[in-house]
């Protein structure tokens, strides 16, 4: 076969334009071919060795050397620079702890269950045990507020000391985020530091209000009562609205229209009386606040008064009889009751 | 090292690579989750538990979509000021009917495993529209504008089928009442009897105390059967679980 018939490489034909900036740029190199291999810098010379680095003088005074790991990727070398020890031996140690600890805690899936660990760790089992050393060390104290008589709590140091402290981290667990840290309480939450209760004071009454809650809809002997939604039920119109409210307000000597508030006290005798009463000093059997006092539970602006009075307010707390013990529960009482309202 | 250079070869070959890497991290995840399938005491049998009504199911995808996971897990551990503080530890059959279970891993705020029956709904509305007017010390968000996104029961029927393709035991009829149920459970005016029966102990009230029926309602709807299924007065845990 002749060398003319030797078909030509189609990257370098000349007659494919394509190829032309390829083509003048081997034309170019191969013109400064000696110049270009000139410049290349000594280390990238594919098997020249990897220039020595220096590093810190080692202990001694001595320049190591670092070598090569012999790895080599078109001419690149690497350095073989180890972790250092000390994260090694670390490392190395975390692998045999984790043998250890194995064997020691519930870790390799069975046939029904995982190994049980020689440790014999159930979580269940420390828990309910942790608990009832604590319900063992408290048992003394805890029966005997559960049973002696409500009335005969606060004559008795011992119980009062053990139930205002119990009853306070129990307060902060469980009521704070509706009365409070300091139980102060918030705007729809009562206020448990002063002399208004709206279902009663005195410890038997506290307690009660924590057993069973207040309109809990799980548990039907909760305190109850509802007061009509006088608008939105079309009891009232809204003139008749206005009249009222300014009348209540009239009742807590709060600014007022006084035509309108005289009008009004008509509305409120049919209306209102039944539970608030004719003074408007509330009930508190069935849980109606006083209205001629200062105290207000939801506000005392004009615009708040018609909207409960328009849509009836429904405060709701929880039965906590089903989360607590008697003796958890007589110990919030007790706190409750020693906070300066108590009756 | 034989066996070492033959590694160069899966190291060459970006398919090979692809195989064998799949091969291997399939094993590792059969020896991580096929024990739960069958180990007794990941699969400890629970009284109670009931798949979510419509409305608490619809309410759990707002808790999702809002990222309350974020700051609130639902797992009580078993230690002692956990169920001190929150209640009964959680149990895993307690989120067995959760696709994706709840769990989380973070607390930024209070663990919600348990949080049902806590507060009134009135105290999340008031919560959910101003945490801070209730918990002064709260970073909570504000959540008000659910109170204004009425929700319908378009796709109601959809979302409870759709648990039921993943393994939750709703049946055709709870599947064919999903819209009927959707609505009754926050209306308290409507015959709740078909919805008790098919959800037993589901709450049926006006949650947001709005007449229409809002993404408010499902929250607390959901928010208020959370960790209530299970009766831990009668519950006794197995203790060589």
């Amino acid at each position: 076969m002749a060398d003319n018939d030797k078909p030509v490489d189609p990257h370098i034909d000349p007659a494919d334009p394509d190829n032309r900036i390829s083509l003048e740029r081997r034309a170019a190199d191969s013109e400064h071919a000696a110049k270009i291999a000139g410049e290349i810098p000594e280390r990238r010379q594919p098997d020249a060795p990897a220039a020595p680095r220096l590093r810190k003088p080692a202990r001694g005074g001595l320049v190591k050397e670092i070598g090569s790991t012999g790895h080599e990727w078109d001419g690149i070398t690497e350095y073989d620079n180890p972790m250092p020890r000390w994260w090694l031996w670390t490392f190395y140690a975390t692998i045999v702890w984790s043998i250890g600890y194995m064997i020691a805690y519930p870790a390799i899936p069975l046939v029904d269950r995982a190994t049980k660990g020689f440790l014999g760790t159930d979580y269940r089992q420390e828990v309910a045990a942790e608990i009832e050393r604590f319900d063992q060390a408290n048992a003394a104290i805890q029966t005997r507020l559960a049973e002696v008589d409500l009335d005969a709590i606060p004559n008795d140091p011992d119980l009062v000391n053990y139930a205002t402290n119990a009853g306070g981290a129990i307060y902060r667990t469980w009521c704070a985020q509706c009365h409070g840290s300091g139980a102060g309480g918030a705007r729809g939450y009562p206020n448990l530091l002063d002399n208004d209760w709206l279902w009663g004071g005195t410890l038997e009454d506290i307690h009660l209000t924590l057993q069973h809650g207040i309109r809990d809809p799980q548990d039907p002997d909760t305190r109850y009562s509802q007061m009509p939604a006088f608008g939105t039920d079309g009891i009232l119109d809204r003139p008749q609205i206005a009249r009222v409210v300014n009348y209540v307000l009239s009742l807590s000597e709060q600014p007022h229209d006084a035509a309108l508030a005289a009008e009004g006290a008509q509305v409120y005798a049919d209306n209102c009386a039944a539970c608030h009463m004719e003074d408007g000093s509330g009930d508190r059997s069935q849980g109606a606040p006083n209205l001629a006092d200062a105290i207000t539970l939801y506000g005392d602006d004009y615009a708040t008064l018609t909207r409960i009075v328009t849509e009836g307010p429904y405060g709701v707390m929880p039965a906590w009889n089903t989360r607590l013990s008697e003796a958890e529960i007589r110990a919030v009482a007790t706190y409750l009751h020693g906070l300066g309202g108590g009756e | 090292m034989q066996i070492l250079a033959k590694h160069k070869i899966l190291e060459k070959n970006a398919t090979l690579l692809l195989v064998f890497s799949f091969i291997v991290v399939t094993i590792g995840g059969l020896v991580q989750i096929t024990p739960l399938f069958y180990l007794e005491n990941t699969i400890e049998k629970v009284e109670g538990v009931r798949p979510y009504t419509p409305l608490e199911l619809v309410g759990r995808d707002i808790y999702v979509r809002e990222g309350c996971y974020v700051c609130h897990s639902q797992m009580i551990r078993p230690m002692r000021d956990e169920v001190e503080r929150y209640g009964h530890y959680s149990l895993a059959a307690e989120s067995m009917y959760d696709h994706p279970f709840q769990w989380g891993s973070k607390r930024t705020g209070p663990d919600l495993a348990r949080v049902g029956g806590r507060y009134s709904d009135e105290w999340h509305l008031d919560h959910l529209r101003d945490p801070q007017a209730v918990v002064p010390e709260s970073i909570m968000p504000a959540y008000g504008f659910l109170a204004d996104r009425t929700i319908d029961a378009t796709h109601v029927r959809d979302r409870v089928q759709t648990d039921a393709w993943v393994g939750v035991p709703y049946s055709d009829e709870m599947i064919a009442a999903a819209a009927v149920d959707f609505r009754a459970q926050a209306d308290p005016n409507a015959d709740a009897e078909g919805l008790l029966e098919r959800y037993p102990g589901a709450s049926q009230r006006n949650f947001d105390r709005q007449p229409q029926l809002t993404e408010m309602d499902a929250l607390i709807a959901y928010l208020q059967v959370l960790g209530t299924m299970v009766d831990f007065s009668t519950f006794e845990p197995d203790p060589a679980r």
